[in-house]
């Protein structure tokens, strides 16, 4: 049935004018789905890739994030003994204490002020998260009131270039170094030594242990030993684990808004596609009826003309696609809710989202045509004939 | 030979309540190869048996058997499949495809054959070159005059090598000139070809055509009145 599709599409390029409107109201349908999603995937996606699948996060008890989280020297002490922990080429092991606060700094672009993650590190940290390249300058020193910032900080806040101080917990902090974290959630982090920031912000606690464990396999024995052991109040997640379930609130926010969106949107394109459709049959009733007469059965006019409504949910489909896939080219900083943090992160276009997409177009034109179709075959021959 | 069996046919439209007798117990037959022309005033019925000749509509009661097959007891499927095999259709006003190529046009009847793209293509050079348009096989119907819409119209007709050919006022909207060609490829069909013709006119000239004249008025069919005759013979 070559002969259909052609006729199907010749019938949508002759009426270019009413094709090309219906398939823009789609298309603006469909642009907003693959948006939503793109922006929901993007932000579990940044969150999913900060988290190394063999580094073990542990954090204290029914804590959601390292921000709620403290563990005091003596626990630290006790989870660096665990002998799954991985050794670095030293001999060193690979466990770092960490402590996580909040501070809020100045937007670029405004004067409105957002959430910043502040990061205490230890001498493994670095070597925990391989993903993080130094772009300018050095690392922090040590024992020294040496910050470095995540490019994202430089992007979107004011006052973090290089070699620029910041001024929090009531101490002034260098900028020695800007490093990049690709598109993890580091990239929006400063980080600085762990054990001055703890002095600076007079907290006597760590927010998290992290660690790299030897064999991949002896996580559940780990995570085990680290929940049941009685000294301890702690639990234990694999760092993917952890960031994914950062991710998960807002994520779900981000779906639910967009699919309210989405449906709302697409009532109305649907509707604009069954109207066209609809006038597509009202114009061509003796065209129908010379098909009918020439011998075509009823499911060949009904197909004729599905075709037809999914040919323009396609084209839909196609261009908000097309235009979806430059939102790859934003990066978007917004509150991540978990940790009350400005968290940047980009639209990310993946083959699900395009498979989505397209069916979601599918749907629409399939919703759209199937009414002007079923009416379309079930036309009495004759009486189409007449109307010529 | 009989190719068309017509016997004792009733047809009636329903108009709520009321019912509406269009032809009232008509019997006919036509021969393989004859070209019958249909002719009586309007709202005598001749498009009611001509759709039904076509397979088209139903009789009320009454047999209609065309070839070997009684297409009055068939279903709708049944009898879409049997148009497609066994009759071409010559419209008044052409209704070609505006969206196809006078090729694809003709095409259209021999997708619903097994035969392969090779054949098909074939087919439909044989029939374009039969209405000597061979030339304007990838034109649109808006490129076209009326008398080669018809023409293309006419090979679309036969292209499946149907057993009967329906006309209805295939000159209905033709200039003089035009209506000539297309009667005169009308009569090459049918004495050449050995085409069974049945046509519906208003027109003498198209009805002196044919080989026999029928009249219908008031749903009775008879043969022509002599008044219509010399009105032919006089075209």
């Amino acid at each position: 049935m070559n002969l259909l599709f052609h006729y199907s599409l010749r019938n949508l390029l002759a009426r270019r004018l009413t094709t090309t409107l219906t398939a823009l109201g789609m298309a603006l349908v469909v642009f907003v789905f693959a948006a939503i999603i793109m922006l929901a995937d993007g932000l579990q996606k940044t969150l999913v890739d900060t988290g190394s699948y063999d580094n073990v996060v542990v954090i204290r008890k029914s804590s959601v994030s390292e921000v709620q989280s403290g563990i005091d020297r003596q626990q630290a002490s006790i989870v660096e003994t665990e002998p799954e922990i991985a050794l670095d080429q030293n001999g060193a092991a690979l466990v770092a204490r960490e402590m996580v606060v909040l501070i809020t700094m100045e937007k670029r672009g405004g004067d409105s002020r957002s959430n910043v993650v502040i990061r205490g590190v230890s001498s493994a940290s670095l070597a925990l998260r391989p993903q993080i390249h130094l772009i300018a300058g050095r690392f922090p020193r040590p024992g020294s009131s040496e910050i470095m910032i995540g490019k994202s900080i430089v992007k979107n806040f004011k006052g973090t270039e290089l070699q620029e101080s910041l001024t929090f917990g009531m101490r002034s902090w260098r900028i020695v170094g800007i490093f990049d974290a690709g598109s993890t959630g580091y990239s929006s982090e400063i980080w600085g030594d762990v054990f001055q920031m703890m002095s600076a912000f007079r907290r006597p606690v760590y927010s998290s242990v992290l660690f790299k464990i030897r064999d991949s396999g002896a996580f559940k024995a780990v995570q085990f030993r680290i929940e049941n052991d009685p000294r301890l109040t702690l639990e234990a997640k694999r760092e993917t684990v952890y960031y994914k379930e950062q991710s998960e609130a807002m994520s779900t926010f981000l779906r639910i808004l967009g699919m309210s969106l989405t449906i709302i949107f697409s009532v109305g394109a649907i509707v604009g596609a069954m109207i066209t459709m609809y006038a597509a049959v009202a114009a061509r009733t003796v065209e129908i009826g010379v098909l009918r007469a020439l011998g075509f059965q009823r499911s060949a006019i009904l197909t004729a003309f599905l075709l037809e409504s999914l040919i323009l949910g396609g084209i839909g489909g196609c261009t908000g696609l097309f235009a979806a896939s430059f939102l790859q080219l934003l990066t978007v900083s917004t509150m991540n809710f978990q940790t009350f943090s400005e968290l940047a992160f980009r639209f990310t276009l993946t083959p699900d989202i395009v498979v989505k997409s397209l069916m979601f177009s599918q749907v629409m034109g399939f919703a759209g045509g199937v009414l002007p179709a079923f009416r379309a075959s079930r036309m009495n021959i004759i009486a189409a004939l007449r109307e010529g | 030979m009989n190719v068309i069996e017509i016997t004792d046919i009733v047809k009636s439209y329903r108009r709520g309540s009321q019912r509406i007798p269009v032809l009232e117990h008509i019997s006919l037959t036509i021969q393989n190869g004859e070209f019958l022309s249909l002719m009586g005033p309007s709202g005598s019925g001749k498009s009611t048996l001509l759709n039904l000749i076509a397979g088209l509509d139903k009789p009320d009661s009454g047999g209609i058997r065309i070839g070997d097959m009684e297409i009055s007891t068939l279903s709708e499927t049944g009898l879409a499949a049997w148009r497609a095999g066994h009759v071409g259709f010559i419209f008044q006003f052409y209704n070609l495809i505006p969206v196809l190529t006078a090729s694809e046009n003709v095409e259209l009847p021999l997708m619903l054959t097994g035969l392969s793209k090779k054949a098909r293509r074939a087919h439909v050079i044989t029939a374009l070159s039969l209405v000597s348009l061979q030339d304007r096989m990838d034109h649109y119907p808006r490129q076209l005059s009326g008398g080669q819409q018809q023409r293309v119209a006419i090979a679309r007709a036969v292209v499946a090598d149907p057993t009967i050919l329906v006309a209805d006022e295939p000159t209905g909207d033709l200039d003089r000139h035009s209506a000539e060609d297309v009667l005169e490829l009308m009569d090459r069909l049918c004495t050449q070809l050995g085409k069974t013709i049945v046509m519906v006119t208003h027109d003498p000239r198209a009805a002196r055509r044919a080989h026999t004249l029928k009249y219908l008025e008031k749903g009775v069919l008879s043969d022509a009145p002599q008044t219509a005759v010399s009105e032919c013979l006089q075209a």
